[in-house]
């Protein structure tokens, strides 16, 4: 089971977490259900070259927006994670 | 060399190829049935997970949805709801799951839930939720063939089974691993080739996503030419056309978005990888592989879409000719596919928004994507190759379904709740009959499709997003959720769903029944039934939280392994 870690980790580590899902959270929001869905009108009068900027968030920036946030969260835990001593080894 | 032939040989080499991988990969023990044995790169899992999710829906409709039914713009939904629930599992499922270390979804329920109930009830949604997405699959599995390979529609769906029975019995999670590798190869070649050569054409732009946006010949920009035309053909415009409401698209997204992150075949792909870290880099290896397609599919729509009016009306202001219709038309038409009515006799086909003057009578979803190179005049291998690919999709899918529904059996009823004492061997055995039957139950349902076959996909995940996913999460985030809290909880998030569902669509679909009527004025605050999801998951995130606060408190060991669970080593 590998080596105990104190509560206090745990806890500085779990806040952490959830501090960072917040953030990424909020952006996930923005980029889809955002500037995809709520506010797409006003956003559709910012031609974008051959886009209307809206209609580029519903069909292509969210997607992007996406993978840019599940890796910086990835990135992010595993700093975490090696500031706290949390590393799992390779196996 | 015919088309026929030509497309003999390529889907016969992707299937020689899945039966070598097969071969290779046989499973000896539960865990590598289960699990691969926990070894899979995070890459290749993404490679796989990729191919598990993209569907014969994704690959075969999802263009012609957002293209035609959807008009665009309100088809992104799908665009946003089937990629961002991936968000949602990196960050909120997938690691925590990773870390429990065991083989299935129900097995976590049950544990975190201290209860077999809890258990029964996650095997039941597991299933409720994955039949309906199989039996599109094996659909898929049969048109494919019937269309490409002109055998009929049993034989098609008979050799698809025999070769997902081949490799997802004898290798489990491990020889479906390695084959929706290559099938994620297969598909997404399939799908790009097409699309970037009709880039080329019509805007000189090689990357499609950026010829989406590009200019025409004509020096306009495609998506503002496709606006206009569309408004005079009666349309609305194509870059703004909201599906329903600005409510209804929000509400269908969030829907699509977090039924991805409670549905159990995708969710176990996240069990094969070595670590946590590598549970959460796979999920956006997953995501950057799915947003391949994914960023395709809409100028593939928007594509296609203006290909085919442009080609029924040659000259501005002049139809087309039924005579002199090109011959994919023709032989689509006889698919039933696409279908003609001069309906004021004058010899030439109009295509109209109005319904009246409408000629086109029927211009089906998945036309889209299946004759997209036959009306670009693209070369035989690559209509070959959208076959190869369709299958692909529809094999990976169909396989990783089978696989979570066929461990929900073997290693939740039996070995966790009614045969405890089985050895591993005898487990390994009755998960190897278990998929034999589900993968027989497939094709048998594939073969007598039941009403409701068409349009579930959507159902699927507005049945796990009510079900599954607030169990998972709570489970996880709350230490004090109590069972009684997450088995009414689960209930009632489903029973609702599916009720709203039958009574807009009919009781099992069954048309006739459906005491509402699928009538707009009657959907509640004018969300449609396949966005209702996250309704049905609001009322089980409220059901489990009130009734936990009237019940005892979790035993020690839960709030242990929910602290287990939340942290990488320990």
């Amino acid at each position: 089971m590998g080596k105990p870690v104190s509560q206090q980790t745990r806890e500085i580590y779990w806040r952490e977490n959830r501090r960072l899902m917040l953030i990424l959270g909020f952006f996930w929001f923005v980029v889809s259900l955002g500037c995809g869905v709520l506010w797409v009108e006003p956003l559709n009068h910012i031609q974008m070259g051959g886009f209307k900027l809206g209609f580029w968030f519903a069909q292509q920036g969210a997607i992007y927006g996406f993978i840019l946030l599940t890796f910086i969260y990835a990135l992010a835990m595993a700093r975490l994670e090696k500031r706290l001593g949390l590393e799992e080894p390779d196996a | 060399m015919s088309l026929t032939e030509t497309t003999y040989w390529v889907v016969g080499a992707s299937f020689a190829l899945y039966v070598v991988i097969a071969i290779r990969s046989r499973a000896s023990t539960t865990q590598e049935f289960y699990v691969a044995g926990k070894g899979i790169h995070p890459i290749a899992n993404g490679m796989a997970t990729a191919a598990d999710w993209m569907s014969a829906a994704s690959f075969i409709s999802m263009a012609g949805l957002i293209g035609l039914s959807y008009n665009g713009y309100g088809g992104s939904v799908f665009l946003m709801g089937w990629t961002g629930g991936y968000v949602l599992l990196a960050m909120l499922i997938a690691p925590y799951l990773r870390k429990y270390g065991k083989f299935t979804v129900p097995e976590f329920i049950g544990d975190r839930y201290y209860s077999n109930t809890a258990r029964i009830v996650a095997v039941l949604c597991l299933i409720i939720c994955s039949v309906t997405y199989v039996i599109g699959q094996m659909k898929g599995i049969g048109v494919a063939f019937s269309r490409f390979l002109e055998t009929d529609y049993e034989t098609g769906l008979l050799s698809g089974m025999v070769i997902v029975f081949f490799y997802a019995v004898l290798g489990g999670m491990k020889g479906i691993t390695y084959t929706q590798i290559a099938q994620f190869c297969v598909l997404i070649f399939a799908y790009t080739v097409p699309a970037i050569f009709i880039s080329l054409q019509l805007t000189g732009q090689p990357i499609p996503q950026l010829g989406l946006g590009g200019t025409l010949a004509d020096g306009s920009y495609l998506l503002h030419k496709l606006d206009h035309i569309l408004l005079d053909l009666g349309f609305q415009e194509y870059t703004t056309a909201l599906r329903g409401s600005t409510l209804n698209m929000a509400a269908f997204t969030a829907s699509l978005m977090i039924g991805t992150a409670g549905l159990p075949h995708v969710i176990i792909r996240f069990f094969t990888v070595p670590t946590v870290r590598a549970a959460r880099t796979s999920a956006g290896w997953a995501l950057v592989f799915i947003a391949i397609l994914y960023t395709t599919a809409p100028a593939v729509a928007a594509m296609a879409r203006l290909n085919i009016i442009q080609i029924l009306e040659p000259e501005a202001g002049q139809a087309l000719l039924i005579e002199e219709r090109p011959t994919w038309f023709k032989n689509w038409e006889r698919t039933g596919l696409l279908e003609i009515d001069d309906k004021n006799g004058d010899g030439r086909i109009q295509y109209h928004a109005d319904p009246h003057r409408n000629e086109l009578v029927k211009l089906d979803n998945d036309i889209l994507v299946l004759a997209n190179p036959e009306i670009a005049n693209l070369p035989n291998w690559v209509i070959a190759l959208v076959a190869a690919g369709g299958l692909a999709a529809a094999l990976s899918t169909a396989a990783g379904l089978l696989l979570a529904i066929s461990s929900a059996i073997s290693h939740d009823l039996l070995k966790r709740t009614l045969m405890p004492q089985i050895t591993e061997r005898q487990e390994l055995m009755a998960s190897r009959i278990a998929m034999s039957l589900a993968v027989l139950g497939a094709g048998y349902l594939g073969l007598n499709p039941p009403g409701f076959a068409a349009g579930t996909v959507a159902l699927a995940f507005g049945l796990a997003a009510a079900s599954l996913f607030p169990a998972l999460f709570l489970g996880i985030f709350s230490q004090r959720v109590t069972r009684e809290g997450a088995i009414l909880g689960m209930l009632s998030g489903i029973s609702v769903t599916l009720i709203y569902v039958f009574q807009h669509k009919g009781i099992m679909f069954i048309p006739g029944t459906s005491f509402l009527g699928n009538l707009s004025p009657n959907w509640f605050f004018g969300i449609e039934p396949n966005a209702f999801g996250v309704v049905g998951a609001m009322v089980n995130f409220a059901v489990t939280l009130i009734v936990t606060r009237f019940t005892p408190a979790p035993p020690d060991e839960v709030r242990r392994l929910v602290e287990h669970v939340r942290v990488p080593v320990s």
